[in-house]
């Protein structure tokens, strides 16, 4: 296989990213740390993203709720799931980490509040 | 009388940690001033993840780091007031705030925590000819309509400027429906982080344009498009190079600026590169009994950062009112040498040194297989290598404190090399 760059995404720090591969796996080099390595095979084979966005909430401080999914979903899923997730209104009170919608498209993963939201 | 021990002004992550931090070390008469309707400053609409990896080693979204520091702060009991404005705080600390219930304020302190943050550069700050039609505005404005108030900005929009912010309202944008043209960046270089590029941009095929800028906005009332020329080296539009973008929304993403009105008129000694107070060690400004942390001090990439300053300016405020510890006055001034922007802190007192300092700083190009010395007087104290360093990345380097107790220089000095 040919060289390929990446850049690591999973912490602020970046890292330029070298991968080579051969029959017996990848072949990782730039990585600052080992979560790097698990980063580049994973991007390379199924890239996966965390998805954060709002929902419309009622009676909240605010109109909008903002949530996230609790684990990573596939990154070619993310418009699709922004097209459910549009489709929720929720009542406030919300608490953080309150399940809004469980396994977000069979993902395996949840959709939840990221915030505490009182009734207005 | 409304008499304190420690005031502080402002409820973002910078002054929940140093009102935490002050109360955690002795001081109990503690009052936090936020002028806004909630706690967690502008975290509250920085809804996306990447919050909290140094701190809590884990990726925090702004709204639930915000809330763990709400959370602790709320649970000690210390007291707050919202939708109270902070218009002055004077040299023998009073400071004077208003708020609708409470009328007109003011409060008695021995400490003071200056932690107000920053804001967005706005388009006056940059000169973009062309007309002022609806539609342009800050990518944090933005940033809180589509976050908070669920209002959508446009349909079509460009973005000027590639900080963080700007590459991330690219993102927002395009999930919620919108189309980004382009993101239009003056200098050779993104001003954020690689990973937003990444994940804000490459992930969504947005366009990068380095060396590029808007030389035109068009529409009467509402933005109907934009001119985009490429730049030279000395960062003049390149005329051949124009070309026009169909769009309604113009986000502007080209810096932001530490809040300090109420520092300037205290007097508190300013650095001109950050555009914040003058601070020590124990992030106490040039005024004695007052402390800054945060973004107000001079703008972070990261909020960890931020947590970790405040910590230590709530720490040393309590320490002020309770041990009385004042300023020696025998200082070692840093100094930002070659390849630096700016230092934090300005100096350090050296009598008063209880732990290894960090000093925070910011390069001023991107450099590559370089290290960063550290010397007193001249004299060689440390040296660190460094693979690559962008003026997107705040750098920081740890110098122990048995570097510098009972050595008495005047000047310490950090530049940056090339590697041999
Ligand atoms: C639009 C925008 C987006 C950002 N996005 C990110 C990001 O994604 N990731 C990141 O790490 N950092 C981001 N930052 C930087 C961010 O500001 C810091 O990470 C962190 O929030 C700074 O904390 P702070 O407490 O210093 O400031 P802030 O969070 O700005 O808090 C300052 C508080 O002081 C209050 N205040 C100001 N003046 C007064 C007064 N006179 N009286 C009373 N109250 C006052 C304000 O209302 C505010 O609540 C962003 C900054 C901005 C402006
Ligand atoms: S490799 Fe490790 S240190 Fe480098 S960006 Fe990825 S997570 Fe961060």
């Amino acid at each position: 296989m040919e060289k390929k760059e990446l850049i690591c995404i999973v912490c602020p720090k970046g890292c330029h990213l070298e991968i080579t591969g051969n029959s017996d796996g990848l072949h990782v080099t730039g990585n600052g740390c080992k979560r790097g390595v698990i980063y580049a095979k994973k991007e390379l084979t199924n890239p996966t993203r965390i998805l954060t966005t709002t929902v419309k909430v009622k009676h909240g401080l605010s109109d909008r709720l903002p949530v996230v999914t609790d684990g990573e979903i596939p990154k070619e899923s993310l418009m699709e799931a922004m097209r459910i997730i549009n489709k929720l209104e929720i009542q406030a009170p919300v608490k953080s980490n309150q399940v809004l919608i469980r396994n977000l498209l069979e993902s395996g993963v949840n959709l939840v509040a990221s915030r505490d939201m009182a009734e207005l | 009388m409304l008499q304190y021990d420690v005031i502080v002004i402002g409820g973002g992550p910078a002054g929940l940690a140093a009102g935490i931090e002050a109360w955690k070390e002795g001081a109990k008469k503690v009052l936090l001033l936020e002028r806004d309707r909630e706690l967690g400053g502008i975290l509250q609409q920085c809804i996306h993840n990447g919050f909290g990896l140094h701190h809590f080693g884990e990726q925090l979204t702004g709204p639930q780091y915000a809330q763990r520091f709400i959370d602790e702060f709320k649970k000690l009991g210390i007291a707050y007031k919202l939708n109270t404005m902070v218009l002055e705080v004077t040299e023998n600390k009073e400071v004077h705030a208003v708020s609708k219930e409470g009328g007109y304020q003011i409060y008695h302190t021995k400490a003071v925590i200056l932690a107000m943050g920053c804001r967005e550069r706005p388009r006056g700050a940059i000169d973009i000819p062309g007309t002022r039609p609806a539609g342009i505005m800050t990518a944090g404005t933005a940033q809180r309509y589509i976050n908070m108030e669920g209002y959508m900005p446009g349909r079509k929009a460009i973005i000027l400027g590639s900080g963080d912010i700007g590459m991330i309202m690219a993102r927002r944008l395009t999930l919620e429906g919108a189309k980004v043209e382009a993101v239009v960046e003056i200098m050779p270089f993104s001003s954020g982080l690689n990973r937003n590029i990444v994940q804000c941009l490459q992930d969504f095929d947005i366009p990068l344009l380095l060396n590029h800028t808007i030389t035109e906005i068009k529409g009467k009332t509402r933005v109907e498009g934009v001119v985009v020329s490429e730049v030279d080296q000395d960062r003049q539009p390149i005329h051949e190079t124009e070309v026009s973008y169909d769009c309604d929304t113009v986000l502007l993403s080209v810096g932001l600026i530490p809040e300090n009105e109420l520092s300037r008129d205290l007097g508190a000694g300013m650095d001109v590169h950050t555009k914040g107070p003058v601070v020590n060690q124990a992030m106490e400004t040039t005024i004695d009994g007052v402390f800054a942390c945060g973004n107000v001090l001079h703008v972070h990439d990261l909020v960890d950062f931020v947590t970790e300053e405040s910590q230590r300016a709530g720490k040393n405020a309590a320490r002020y009112v309770r041990d009385d510890t004042r300023k020696t006055g025998k200082e070692v001034h840093t100094r930002a040498g070659s390849g630096i922007g700016y230092i934090i802190p300005q100096s350090i007192d050296c009598e008063q040194i209880d732990e290894d300092i960090k000093l925070f700083m910011r390069p001023r190009a991107v450099f590559k297989h370089v290290k960063m010395v550290v010397t007193g007087d001249g004299e060689v104290l440390k040296s660190v290598k460094k693979q690559r360093m962008t003026p997107g990345e705040m750098e920081n380097i740890t110098v122990e404190k048995s570097l510098l107790s009972g050595k008495e220089y005047k000047l310490l000095s950090v530049d940056v090399f090339e590697e041999e």
